[in-house]
């Protein structure tokens, strides 16, 4: 991956606004369409383009399998774990109304919550799948391409 | 307000005809290399329709997750399978007439519905009036898709999430999870031609 200037360039000037694309996405969703799914998947897709232009050893590089893995159970965790705190506050599994002093706040503080869970399993599990099945195959050389 | 209408029916009916041809496309072709794209192509024309629907969060995502990651999933997918379809040994007759039989049947069905975007249908009668009014009350935000998925049907989002984690885990378990399996180091399956051509290295 020596040679393709142009497609180095593209890729570094691309990665930064995809990515901030994605939290955007992630956290204007109360506000605009979009929110965890969405926003998982446009986050991976940054890692996934750094991966096709640097090669996948790169991106097992920068994010490790192991912290992959980690991450999609956490995001489940995060999501069922707001549930398990509304009910130590006394209310049901995932009322957020107990979250803060205000309900309407509190229902705002719990969407945000359990989006972000989404937004880390949905991007971790897309990324550990994209790395499963490219890093079975032996990396192009550039008179591949 | 027609004229706005107009377009969209016209719209709607360019995205259904090329839909159409795609789907035929992808049964004809045995090149699975064109197949994926074209389940790309396939998603993105659906992405279009949820627009014209004025679902743009359903949109965003059909558009995002069925155009985007599937194809290059799915590309992952060849790369370690072949890139042909096999022929296939019974002719396509008896599904052809199953698909026949099951679409007028699901054609039928939709006589007796009430019609599509009616004000007093029960789409717009039932729920969805009871979510618009009380969502500013009890969540204050305004997007309401966020608020009926993230809480008042928060239960099913955490299900979602829990498909998406057992999706992961079933097939990285198929896979391998060491992420190191370069079968150039390993001696795993490879298609024949990478193995000719390392061979000439």
């Amino acid at each position: 991956m020596q040679h393709h200037s142009i497609l180095r360039v593209v890729s570094k000037l691309l990665i930064p606004p995809i990515l901030v694309y994605a939290l955007y996405v992630q956290f204007h969703g109360e506000y605009s369409p979009g929110g965890g799914f969405q926003a998982g998947v446009v986050f991976a897709v940054a890692f996934i383009l750094f991966s096709l232009v640097y090669g996948v050893d790169e991106l097992t590089r920068v994010v490790p399998p192991r912290l992959l893995h980690a991450l999609t159970g956490i995001g489940v965790l995060i999501f069922a774990g707001t549930g398990i705190v509304t009910m130590l506050l006394g209310e049901a599994f995932l009322s957020y109304n107990a979250l803060t002093e205000n309900p309407v706040h509190a229902q705002e503080w719990g969407i945000v919550i359990v989006e972000f869970g989404v937004g880390v399993t949905v991007a971790s599990v897309m990324l550990s799948l994209f790395i499963a099945f490219t890093s079975q195959n032996p990396p192009l050389d550039d008179k591949d391409w | 307000m027609t004229a706005n209408l107009v377009g969209i029916a016209i719209i709607d009916v360019l995205l259904f005809t090329f839909l159409v041809i795609t789907a035929i496309a992808i049964a004809r072709l045995r090149n699975l290399f064109a197949v994926a794209m074209l389940a790309g192509v396939f998603s993105l024309l659906s992405a279009g329709l949820f627009v014209t629907l004025d679902a743009m969060d359903v949109a965003f995502t059909e558009a995002a997750v069925g155009a985007g990651i599937s194809t290059v999933l799915m590309l992952g997918t060849l790369a370690l399978t072949g890139k042909e379809e096999k022929k296939p040994a019974h002719s396509a007759f008896l599904p052809l007439f199953v698909c026949l039989v099951a679409g007028a049947a699901l054609i039928y069905g939709t006589l007796d519905m009430p019609p599509f975007g009616a004000a007093d249908n029960p789409v717009q009668t039932h729920v969805a009036p009871d979510y618009l009014s009380r969502t500013p009350v009890e969540i204050g935000i305004p997007n309401v898709v966020s608020a009926v998925l993230a809480s008042y049907r928060g239960f099913d989002t955490l299900g979602e999430a829990v498909v998406v984690f057992t999706a992961a885990v079933g097939v990285l378990l198929m896979l391998g999870t060491s992420g190191r399996g370069h079968p150039s180091k390993t001696g795993g399956h490879k298609t024949g031609a990478r193995r000719t051509e390392e061979g000439k290295e």
